[in-house]
């Protein structure tokens, strides 16, 4: 009776453990795979080449962290990087004969879609809050939506930077401070302030009080709708300052941009430790979730080991694993 | 110019029997939806020459549907003849499997049909074939490839979606490369997108030290792993050959771009060709238009570039 008893203080003292480091050691191992696999794989070279183009899909994800911690969820976000990339690149095609290829340009296509952003948040926003319609449905339609306005701006086919622009406009993905380049440094700066929003400010504690019983905060004096609205439009804006990010990375725009971000963002708040019906939301978390999946997909490229046809069913098992690990913790405590 | 084979048996009696003169004829046309660059042009193409075609016919009417999936085109076939009643359908199968079940109970009810691109599960279904060359664009490539490589080169490859399209371009360029001491480092998905090709290139690059050339396989592609190779500053060492003929690729063989010193047609204007045929096939009395229409693939060099250069298209 007596070891039984410690047996199972020992276990619970794991799952505790596993619950808040479940995704961490899923991401140590997997660097420990991709060290075993192939000697280039901490090279600096591959390091930011993983952490750069993870930077797209993790800016989007911190946005997505708040939305889902308040109970909400957005599927708009990847068909919305796409039309906001379309929109961004037409119009600095537009300005360039009249301001010539200059930064004001730049700025221009920068500000447009910050805003566009901005403005898809808030319709996505307010139709959940003030329409009252389920968000799953609000965000289906505008997913929708949003792919078939890049499809027809580009006319079914990609929509192209102007070429000199291109070339001013790549340092902002090619370059950066110190060896560190700007999407990496972006990714963290937003990574680092929405930890902090989520855990020390009114507006972090409001979304997990209106996640966890919108009721009760309506209650408790919180301004559900506003928190919620801004919550839709943090991410909008989010989704904007990606593909500030995301454009100079090859110049272009397509139907097939953004595909199925959405998916990746949703998989890597919740690998991080995010409650999916909401109420709890951890930041830091999802961007190991981030991180996680775009391993995943560097260590498989790295190896012949599997075929490549399975590439989707290894990420299917790893995702399914990582939240199991800590799910058993969760539930023991 | 592109070289076409036109292979057509006797439907003389066939088409006489569907054509009533004065009453408008409908013709349906069921394509995928534009996701990627190709199937954007295949878009452009097919709806450009909908709108020629009602101007030139004055009793030919056009249903054109785009679709995002093979259950969705199945349900847009069936909208087309419960509702449109049409007399010809000109459709690119999103799948051969699923579709084939379908197509060919409209075809038993009469309907004149023609397939583009990719051809049904059973033969003899489809009136008219109207299709690209798989096997003839990875023999192509592949050709170039041994000829202008040395023994002993490395080459990595970039696959599109997983398709039977893909499988039989894959298997005809590993085909042309055998015995030639060119050594496939790698084949890898890049699903026929800027952005995968893109990631799956930069990994590529850190695997290997040593890379000659690059087998895109597409333009869309072709153009990813130029902007990996050019981020590793490694655009001395390899060059990249993409495929289907998108414009600004084009222009860079045009050029003399040492990156892209050729590329490989699929045109996606074969839609053009499908309705145009079926047009002339309904419109016509007693012309015969039954059979396959094969449209190969061929080698854009610096000195025919010219030639494979549309200004209009979107692709």
């Amino acid at each position: 009776m007596s070891t039984a008893s410690t047996n199972a203080g020992a276990r619970r003292g794991m799952k505790i453990d596993l619950h808040v480091l479940g995704p961490i050691l899923a991401l140590v191992a997997l660097i420990g795979i991709g060290i075993a696999l192939n000697s280039n794989f901490l090279s600096y070279g591959n390091i930011t080449n993983v952490l750069a183009r993870s930077a797209f899909i993790g800016i989007i994800a911190v946005g997505m962290t708040f939305v889902i911690t308040a109970g909400g969820l957005d599927l708009s976000v990847g068909s919305m990087a796409a039309f906001i990339a379309g929109l961004m690149i037409l119009c600095m095609n537009l300005l360039v004969p009249s301001m010539g290829q200059s930064l004001g340009v730049i700025l221009i296509g920068i500000a447009v879609a910050l805003a566009a952003g901005l403005v898809a948040g808030a319709i996505n926003g307010l139709l959940v809050t003030r329409a009252g319609i389920e968000a799953f449905i609000v965000t289906l339609g505008t997913m929708g939506i949003y792919r078939s306005l890049v499809t027809w701006l580009a006319d079914g086919g990609t929509l192209s930077l102007d070429y000199g622009m291109r070339e001013l406009y790549r340092p902002v993905y090619y370059d950066g401070i110190l060896g560190v380049s700007w999407p990496i440094i972006v990714f963290a700066i937003v990574a680092i302030l929405g930890e902090i929003v989520m855990r020390h400010t009114a507006f972090g504690r409001h979304c997990a009080a209106i996640g966890s019983n919108e009721t009760v905060a309506r209650y408790s004096t919180v301004a559900v709708t506003r928190v919620k609205t801004l919550t839709y439009i943090l991410l909008g804006c989010l989704v904007g300052v990606a593909v500030v990010m995301y454009v100079p990375r090859l110049g272009s725009a397509s139907a097939s941009t953004g595909l199925l971000w959405e998916l990746e963002a949703i998989a890597a708040v919740i690998i991080g430790g995010t409650v999916l019906k909401g109420g709890f939301g951890r930041v830091w978390g999802t961007v190991v979730g981030v991180l996680i999946l775009s391993l995943i997909g560097n260590i498989l490229n790295l190896t012949d080991m599997v075929s490549p046809y399975l590439n989707g069913a290894i990420q299917g098992v790893i995702i399914i694993l990582a939240v199991v690990l800590q799910r058993k913790g969760s539930t023991a405590t | 110019m592109t070289r076409l084979t036109l292979t057509t048996t006797l439907a003389g009696s066939l088409l006489c029997s569907v054509a009533l003169p004065a009453a408008a004829e409908t013709i349906g046309v069921s394509i995928p939806a534009a996701t990627h660059g190709w199937a954007g042009a295949l878009n452009f193409h097919a709806e450009q020459t909908v709108e020629r075609l009602e101007e030139q016919y004055e009793d030919l009417d056009f249903v054109l549907t785009t679709t995002p999936d093979p259950g969705t085109q199945i349900s847009d076939l069936e909208d087309m003849v419960a509702t449109r009643n049409i007399d010809a359908l000109v459709v690119l199968p999103f799948e051969s499997e699923p579709l084939t079940g379908p197509i060919q109970r409209i075809a038993e009810s009469g309907t004149w049909v023609t397939v583009v691109d990719r051809g049904l599960s059973q033969e003899n279904i489809e009136d008219l074939y109207v299709a690209g060359d798989n096997e003839s664009f990875g023999r192509t490539a592949g050709d170039y490839f041994v000829e202008t490589l040395d023994e002993g080169s490395k080459v990595v490859v970039l696959r599109g979606i997983p398709t039977s399209i893909d499988n039989e371009r894959v298997e005809a360029f590993q085909a042309a490369l055998d015995g030639s001491g060119i050594e496939i480092l790698a084949m890898e998905h890049g699903n026929w997108s800027r952005d995968d090709a893109f990631t799956v290139m930069q990994d590529f690059l850190s695997r290997y030290p040593e890379i000659d050339a690059v087998w895109a396989a597409d333009d869309d592609m072709a153009v990813g792993a130029i902007g990996a190779i050019e981020q590793a500053g490694r655009q001395d060492e390899m060059w990249v050959v993409g495929g289907a003929g998108m414009k600004e690729m084009v222009q860079r063989v045009q050029d003399g771009d040492s990156m892209v010193p050729v590329d490989v047609t699929y045109p996606p204007a074969m839609i053009a060709t499908a309705i145009e045929l079926t047009a002339m096939g309904l419109m016509s009395d007693g012309v015969p238009m039954s059979g396959d229409f094969i449209i190969a693939s061929e080698l854009i060099t610096q000195d025919n570039a010219d030639q494979y250069y549309f200004e209009d298209s979107p692709y």
